[in-house]
This record gives structure tokens, C-alpha cells and sequence, in this order.
């Protein structure tokens, strides 16, 4: 069984596929309680820290809701700035601090690694809400647990994954995750420049994972179950011209879905969004990126219950 | 060239040329400590065309100290000498966890931050080639880099 009570969440590489299935299990669980108010003595007393030294909206409104839902208290920043960092403080002190008002740290940093460090200096538990352009654990399992709701199954899947595989963690934590389960295919769509990271094709070449790699959307779309899309990470370009080359190089349109995609293709998409799903596509069946966005709740909110020993 | 024998203490023999001061530079050795220290630079070899040995009088170093020359000089071998005879034989084997020798390339990595009480931390993931990762950002490196990190040349 899965050791939950007090457990860091780093990396998704940290969770096996049994752990991931019995997450999505108390996910689902809460799924229909949360809203019913039910959940409420689940955490009551606990308080969480929701430390963004970064721009958030999704996750740390996810985490705030999923903590609240279930009774507990909220902490936190939503900028660097309003804080003593703005005086200088650094992370370790910062992350002390937290440590010592409350039973959990979630955490998201421009600079990889972060949540490591923290995990090592605190003694409460700490959620990577995003570290740089690295990990982020949580997003990988509200995705993977949309496609489990969605098909009933994470295996036997075709997989497109869109976009800036190189800075962008969703993707990177996205394919990670996949490597637990056993998809069919996973493409990997992107231009030459947003291609991954060696160090994650070491990890899914390690993995086992199939994957092919591939310029052409079009191409490959008549084959997916699933469409990953992501935005191109503008603000960790080490240079704005590689940027420039690449922005706008895709763009998932309805007519495009509708010429070459399965009906039953559902495209997903760890928001915000620029302009890579034309908005067109929001009304369509393939759709699912809201439903996805909606799920972070009770995913993030059976991580909480899970680690602080409510679940 | 001649060098005398020592009497106690560690010779690291086969070290590839030009490298024996980057080895010393590694195990933290400056000189000033007061050790008897003999250096020979590109001296013939059979094994490697031309070497480097360093000679250590009075020091005994262990294992896990020597294995961090494996970095830059995995051809190595290490004798531990007690009365002018070698008592001990041994290899350089690459670590399989570094901590405080290199620092991680990627700007944006935690343990780049000046203000932060951090060590840079590798593990092994390959010997052939030799590449480290970074515990912290996942960054690889590989053994030029390490090389070049070092002050040899790679």
C-alpha cells in the first residue's frame, strides 16, 4: 500500500502506477462530496502554505479551494514581492518560516530545484506546485487522471504531445507520468528548437516509453486518443530570438480537429493558453481542457487528505 | 628522471599528462600543508605513451577521497606505501554520488543561487561515457565538462 502520511510529492517519478491508480481512486472518491460541503471536517485545524513566488492561477486556486473544501486553513503569497524576499530574505529562510506556521508547504519557483531544496530543509511535507521549467508533480496527475475519466484507462492509449517540450514542465511532468503506464504510442509534436531536454529522453528512453517524434501535427492526429497542447514557455527562453523563431509554429484549430481528427479525440491543454487552441475549439466535443482544469480540485484535494493522513 | 621513493604515504601512478596538478587541486592539496611532494609531469609510459605521478609523503588517503581523481583520471592507480613497501594496491572508480566538486551549468538551478546555504549534488548515471546529473535540476554533465570544470583540459 502506499506510504502517504508526511510524503514530500517532488517529481512524478516519485509515484509508482499503483500509487497514481490509488490516488485517482480517493480523487474520485471526493469528487462528489467536496461540493456538498461533506468534506469539511476531513482537514479541519490544518493549515496549508501556498508559498507562488511565481504567477499562478489554476494551481494555486485549485490547492486553495481543494484545501478549503476540506476544512483546512490557508497561508500564503502570490508574489515574491509582497514578502521579505523583496528584502533580501532566501528561500531557506522563507521555507523555515513556513515550516514552523504550518502542516503543509506548497510551493512553485522560477528556479529548478527549489522544491527539492525546500523538501530538505522542511520537516512538514512539500507539494511542487513547479519548479522552473523541471517538474510539476500535481499537473501531471489532475492530467492523467482527466484521461482515466474520460476512457476509463491511462493504457492502451494514442498520445500527441504538442508544443514546447523543452522549458515547459506540464509536458515534461505529463510524459513523465506516462512512463508508469503503458500507452500504445506517445508522439512527441513539436519544432526542432522545443524538442525535450536530454535528460528527460534519458528518462523515458530508461522508462521504456514509445514514443516517436514528429514536426507534423497533421501527420499524426488521425492516430490520437489523447492531444497534449502547450503554450510555448516565453519567460524561460535563455534567448527571446529562439522564441521569436518558434512562436506561433502551431496551432490546433477546429477546422484542422474536424478534417483529420477521431471524433472521440479529446484535447487537453494545462492552461493558460495564448493562442495555440483557437477558441473555436471550446465548444467542440474534443474539448476537454476545462473539464481538466475543473479536476484539479478533488485530484489536489486527495493529495492533501492523503498526506496529512485524513484519507 | 629520477624520483626517490617514499617512505610512507600515496603514490598516484598513471595519471593522464598535464593533470597531476588538477589531481592535487581535487584531493585539496595546495602545498601548503607541509606534506614532502613530488610531481612528475609527461613522463614516458607504457600503458599510456606519457603520464603524471604524484607522490604524497606522510599522507594516507582513502578511497573515497581517491575515487574523486576518477573524474579526470580514471586510468589512476593509487599505492599506499608503509615503509617503503606498497600495502596497498588500488583503482580510481568514478563515485557514484558527488558532492561539492563540480557546479551545475544550468543557470536557473537552485544551487547556482549565491544566496542560498546549498551544495551542488551529482549522481552517476553513466560510466561509459561518464555523465553525472544533477540531484537538484536534472541537468547532465558530461565528462569534458567535468574535465574542463576541473582546470584540465579536456
Amino acid at each position: 500500500m502506499a506510504r502517504w502520511l508526511g510524503r514530500d510529492v517532488v517529481s512524478i517519478l516519485d509515484f509508482t502506477r499503483d500509487e497514481l491508480l490509488d490516488l485517482f481512486e480517493a480523487a474520485s472518491g471526493l469528487e462528489g462530496v467536496l461540493e456538498s460541503g461533506r468534506a469539511r471536517r476531513l482537514l479541519e485545524g490544518k493549515i496549508v502554505s501556498l508559498a507562488f513566488f511565481e504567477p499562478s492561477t489554476r494551481t494555486r486556486l485549485s490547492f486553495e479551494a481543494a484545501a478549503k473544501r476540506l476544512g483546512a486553513e490557508t497561508i500564503g503569497f502570490t508574489a515574491a514581492e509582497a514578502t521579505s524576499i523583496a528584502k533580501g530574505e532566501n528561500l531557506a529562510d522563507t521555507v523555515r518560516m513556513l515550516d514552523g506556521y504550518s502542516d503543509l508547504i506548497v510551493i512553485r519557483h522560477r528556479y529548478e530545484g527549489a522544491a527539492l531544496y525546500a523538501a530538505e530543509i522542511a520537516e512538514k511535507p512539500v507539494i511542487n506546485a513547479g519548479d522552473g521549467r523541471q517538474h510539476h508533480p500535481t499537473q501531471a496527475m489532475l492530467d492523467l487522471y482527466t484521461v482515466n475519466r474520460l476512457y476509463g484507462t491511462v493504457d492502451g492509449l494514442v498520445y500527441g504531445v504538442l508544443g514546447d517540450l523543452r522549458y515547459g514542465r506540464a509536458a515534461t511532468s505529463f510524459l513523465l507520468a506516462l512512463t508508469r503506464f503503458k500507452p500504445k504510442m506517445v508522439y512527441l509534436i513539436s519544432p526542432p528548437l522545443l524538442r525535450p531536454r536530454e535528460e528527460v529522453y534519458m528518462a523515458l528512453r530508461q522508462q521504456g516509453l514509445p514514443f516517436q517524434e514528429t514536426e507534423s501535427l497533421e501527420e499524426v492526429l488521425p492516430e490520437l486518443d489523447v492531444l497534449y497542447v502547450t503554450r510555448i514557455q516565453r519567460e524561460r527562453f535563455p534567448d527571446l530570438r529562439d522564441y521569436e523563431k518558434v512562436r506561433g509554429s502551431y496551432r490546433v484549430t477546429l477546422d484542422l480537429l474536424q478534417r483529420h481528427a477521431k471524433p472521440e479525440l479529446k484535447v487537453l491543454h494545462p492552461l493558460p493558453r495564448v493562442d495555440e487552441i483557437d477558441y473555436r475549439v471550446d465548444g467542440s466535443p474534443y474539448q476537454a481542457y476545462f473539464l481538466q482544469a475543473r479536476l484539479g480540485v478533488p485530484v489536489r484535494a486527495a493529495l492533501l487528505a492523503k498526506i496529512l493522513g485524513a484519507w | 628522471m629520477l624520483v626517490r621513493r617514499i617512505r610512507d604515504g600515496t603514490v598516484i601512478d598513471h595519471i593522464p599528462a598535464g593533470r597531476a596538478l588538477t589531481v592535487l587541486r581535487i584531493l585539496g592539496i595546495t602545498g601548503s600543508e607541509g606534506y614532502k611532494l613530488a610531481i612528475v609531469m609527461n613522463v614516458e609510459s607504457k600503458k599510456l605513451g606519457k603520464k603524471d605521478i604524484v607522490k604524497i609523503e606522510g599522507l594516507y588517503l582513502d578511497k573515497e577521497q581517491l575515487d574523486k581523481i576518477a573524474l579526470i583520471a580514471p586510468t589512476a592507480t593509487v599505492n599506499i606505501v608503509k615503509d617503503y613497501r606498497v600495502v596497498e594496491k588500488m583503482k580510481v572508480r568514478l563515485p557514484e554520488d558527488l558532492s561539492n566538486i563540480l557546479s551545475c551549468a544550468n543557470p536557473t538551478c537552485i544551487t547556482r543561487q549565491p544566496r542560498e546555504p546549498i551544495k551542488p549534488r551529482f549522481k552517476l548515471v553513466s560510466r561509459r561515457p561518464v555523465l553525472y546529473q544533477c540531484v537538484y535540476c536534472g541537468t547532465l554533465i558530461e565528462e569534458d565538462d567535468i574535465v574542463r570544470q576541473l582546470g584540465g583540459s579536456a
